[in-house]
């Protein structure tokens, strides 16, 4: 128990971040029409590509001797790199049909 | 000096999440906002592959890192481009499950770091959720995909409820028996949460119907999102925090979002297996049902001598790739004196908003989209309804049929209009799974064929009218 309340304490600004950007989110897309529905969702997975950041320091920081790390963080920057490529271009795909009339 | 700047490369990029997100729910400004994200993701990338410091030292293996970036950048630019516009849905799904991996990647080494260096039960708190997530995200997405594809068919069994919740449960017992119990031992267990993760996602998604993968997608888009704040705490890491979170809360919204453009609750959606249980219960056999066919002449006849049509467009549209002939049709039409419209309902097609795309890609113009509440109120002036291979937004059933699985779904009234003439392929009941009692209606009648081609028949006949 003491562990958890540890962590709480240690993470508190990360905490309070989380809990602000709950409400950020909610609040930005509040109001989106439903013809945008598909591209939102699909620049949203763009965003969460951030999640490469962390295969980054994974594989930056993997000793290189240590080969199961090397192999496994050259996937994940792969893959991580995959989602935030192909999501941005994908979505600008989409909007680009949206945006030829006007 | 570098880590300040890596600071604010982070808070720079996190600022450019939010303006982009708000800017892709702006018909006017969506486009650019995806950029805008795009370039935070890039300062964001850049910055810590340079800046980043662990300990004092920088990240090394740089070879490695450019040469996966590289390939992921080429493979996902191609795969983003090659892409058919019908089979994007499919694609966002591919996509969001290569995030889900990448974060479930991310807790294996750590968690192989821990097991070695360090028993750091705090870092554990946050490996655990990131692997769990990460994976249901990644084996729910890939199934999600397969099934968006036509590879993989709906599939549940009596009481697969209860076997996903053993499940759930599971994985959450031995999550928390590993947290506790941190041995040396404890690799095997982390890989059996791990498996048993994987196959947690594809159980939850197995059963949901193929009408309702949008919803799924979405959900498990803020899942991914989710992970990725998970890493956010790993590494102290604010603008992973960010976005992920982000991203979770507005993919969550999303989620309800598209299900109240269907009339129904996320609950309904994820419990109610729409393709499976539809097969025993809903979708009363359509009594005495009769249908008649047109011949294409007669539809030529009937269209270009109408006031006013309005075109339905559907799946089939999309997947006969006819929307440039529709277009030309329209064109054709219109020259001919003939008030032509579409009438989009919110989940046509595969995802919210996928016919506006595919016919924007045709170069329809936006003014003649219009939306369901507004067809609805001009099919009584309507003289000709042309439905081209959509099937369940005009079923009546979903307003007169209780016991049909899609009862409640708000469709298009089409059967007010004078005449009904629709395009599909052949009989078969559409995604949901469901018989169609307009097919037999008297007003309706058929014009089997593939969309693109009638259509191409049609202008010819119309042509030489």
């Amino acid at each position: 128990m003491e562990r958890i309340f540890d962590w709480f304490l240690l993470h508190q600004e990360m905490i309070y971040i989380v809990l602000l950007m709950i409400f950020v989110g909610i609040e930005v897309i509040g109001r989106v029409p439903s013809v945008l529905h598909t591209p939102l969702m699909s620049g949203a997975n763009a965003i969460h590509g951030v999640v490469i950041i962390g295969a980054i320091i994974v594989m930056g920081n993997a000793s290189s001797d240590n080969y199961l790390a090397l192999a496994l963080g050259f996937i994940a920057v792969i893959v991580g790199t995959l989602n935030v490529v192909g999501g941005f271009v994908v979505t600008d795909r989409m909007l680009e049909m949206f945006k030829k009339k006007k | 000096m570098g880590y300040s700047i890596l600071s604010i490369a982070y808070l720079l990029a996190s600022v450019t999440f939010i303006v982009g997100l708000k800017m892709l729910s702006n018909p006017a400004a969506a486009r650019k906002g995806n950029w805008v994200a795009a370039l935070g993701m890039g300062i964001a990338i850049f910055a810590t592959i340079f800046l980043y410091k662990e300990d004092g030292k920088p990240l090394s293996n740089y070879g490695w890192i450019f040469g996966g970036l590289l390939i992921g950048t080429v493979v996902g630019t191609l795969a983003a481009k090659k892409v058919k516009m019908t089979a994007m849905p499919q694609m966002v799904s591919l996509f969001n499950g290569m995030g889900g991996a990448c974060a479930a990647l991310i807790s294996v080494i750590e968690f192989e770091h821990v097991m070695q260096f360090d028993a750091n039960l705090a870092k554990l708190l946050i490996i655990l959720p990131g692997l769990i997530i990460g994976s249901v995200s990644f084996s729910g997405s890939m199934i999600a995909w397969g099934k968006l594809d036509g590879r993989i068919k709906d599939f549940a069994f009596r009481g697969q409820h209860i076997f996903n919740l053993v499940l759930l449960f599971a994985i959450l017992a031995a999550s928390v028996y590993l947290y506790m119990n941190l041995g040396n031992d404890s690799m095997l267990l982390f890989m059996m949460i791990l498996l048993l993760s994987l196959s947690y996602g594809v159980f939850f998604v197995m059963p949901i119907g193929g009408a309702d993968m949008p919803v799924v997608i979405s959900l498990l888009n803020s899942f991914t999102g989710v992970a990725a704040a998970c890493g956010g705490f790993l590494y102290d890491n604010k603008a992973m925090l960010t976005g992920g979170i982000l991203v979770g809360a507005a993919g969550t919204l999303l989620t309800i979002l598209m299900c109240k453009a269907m009339n129904r609750s996320l609950t309904n959606v994820l419990i109610g297996s729409f393709g499976g249980n539809s097969v025993v219960g809903g979708g009363q056999q359509v009594q005495g049902g009769v249908s008649k066919e047109i011949s294409l002449s007669d539809a030529a006849v009937v269209m270009s001598y109408a006031n006013k049509v309005m075109i339905v467009p559907g799946y089939g549209l999309a997947v006969a790739q006819a929307q440039h002939a529709c277009h030309d049709l329209e064109k054709l039409l219109t020259e001919k004196g003939v008030e032509v419209k579409y009438a989009i309902h919110p989940v046509a097609g595969r995802m919210p908003g996928h016919m506006n795309v595919l016919l924007a890609e045709a170069d329809v113009s936006y003014e003649r989209l219009i939306e369901m509440e507004q067809a609805n109120e001009e099919f009584p002036s309507t003289d000709v309804v042309l439905i081209l291979g959509a099937n369940d937004v005009v079923n009546p059933a979903a307003k007169s049929d209780p016991a049909s699985p899609i009862y409640g779904m708000p469709v298009l009234d089409v059967e007010l209009a004078k005449t009904i003439i629709v395009n599909k392929r052949s009989m078969k009941p559409g995604y949901a799974g469901i018989e169609n009692e307009l097919f037999y209606r008297p007003k309706t009648s058929m014009l089997f064929g593939d969309a693109k081609k009638v259509l191409q028949d049609l202008i010819t006949e119309i042509k030489t009218l």
